[in-house]
């Protein structure tokens, strides 16, 4: 299965829960509605042909002039088919999208990743604490607002 | 003289407790076995045969805090990781001494972040700060002679 075939099957199967897909300069890339985002991670990893069965990487991206502000993005791979899909969930500040732990156990480190970094919240994640930064820290560090030398206390 | 040259005599030698105490502790240093981050290679590197630091007594790395009397910090301590460092330094007994080994440890070094402790000396009192990054296993070697120097002028008046 080619980059090509990902996208036109998901175009054919599941058009109705994507807000877009595109060819990406490395892999296909979806965007999805935050509401339909488990229903949409669920078919790719249970879809027999695409069987998206690896969550590679949990991260976010921080556009601070942009409303919604962040986009949570999730590198998936199919060991079946050798290939890796990107999937963009828009969500605003102090917004949260539904854990993707019930599909992949695996996100759930990388999820508190993000949130640590980012202040995104997962909701229904099992132990949803912050994971490099120590517990009474007020801020997430990879916020473009901020500064790198960090703030005094 | 007439009394020492009689008690030599008898193989006794009379001298300052301060010298006695100064020659076996800084013979025998005792460094933590403690690593943070690459310095902590240079450090291993400095035990090994080429560079061998049991010439100088200091090769007895000990596991346990309590058994050690040179808390060598080697390398990038973060935010997280100090309240353990903290602990461990409190735990040894004293006399005990304090190597800053590496740019990192001295002042944070290149990691001017909001996670990375700024220099140890903010929170435990250093002996000596070696630059470098990471610093030759010699300037560890360097270090530890600048030590030996500074044990060997130490007084029980002053420090225990």
């Amino acid at each position: 299965m080619n980059r090509q075939e990902i996208i036109d099957r998901i175009q054919e199967k599941a058009s109705s829960l994507t807000m877009g897909t595109s060819q990406g300069i490395d892999c296909p890339e979806v965007v999805v509605d935050k509401q339909h985002l488990i229903e949409f991670m669920k078919f790719l990893k249970e879809d027999e042909a695409l069987s998206f069965d690896l969550i590679s990487d949990v991260t976010a991206v921080d556009y601070p002039a942009r409303t919604p502000r962040f986009d949570v993005v999730y590198h998936i791979f199919s060991i079946k088919n050798g290939q890796r899909i990107r999937v963009r969930v828009p969500v605003g500040d102090g917004d949260g999208v539904e854990s993707v732990t019930c599909v992949w156990r695996g996100a759930e480190w990388l999820e508190r990743e993000v949130y640590d970094m980012f202040g995104v919240t997962f909701y229904n994640h099992p132990d949803l604490r912050r994971i490099l930064m120590e517990e009474d820290f007020k801020y997430h560090p990879l916020r473009k607002d901020f500064p790198l030398e960090g703030i005094e206390e | 003289m007439g009394v020492e040259k009689n008690l030599a005599n008898l193989g006794i030698v009379t001298t300052c407790l301060d010298k006695v105490l100064n020659w076996a502790r800084k013979n025998s240093l005792w460094p933590m076995t403690f690593g943070l981050a690459c310095c902590a290679l240079e450090m291993m590197v400095t035990v090994s045969a080429r560079h061998d630091i049991a010439r100088f007594g200091a090769e007895v790395y000990r596991g346990s805090p309590r058994q050690a009397d040179l808390l060598i910090v080697p390398g990038t301590l973060t935010k997280k990781m100090l309240p353990m460092v903290l602990r461990l330094y409190e735990q040894m007994p004293e006399p005990k001494w304090v190597i800053a080994y590496g740019n990192c440890a001295c002042t944070g070094g290149v990691f001017r972040t909001y996670n990375v402790i700024q220099g140890i000396d903010q929170y435990i009192p250093v002996d000596v700060y070696m630059a470098g990054c990471p610093p030759k296993p010699e300037s560890l070697l360097t270090a530890i002679m600048m030590l030996r120097d500074k044990i060997d002028k130490e007084s029980l008046k002053n420090r225990g």
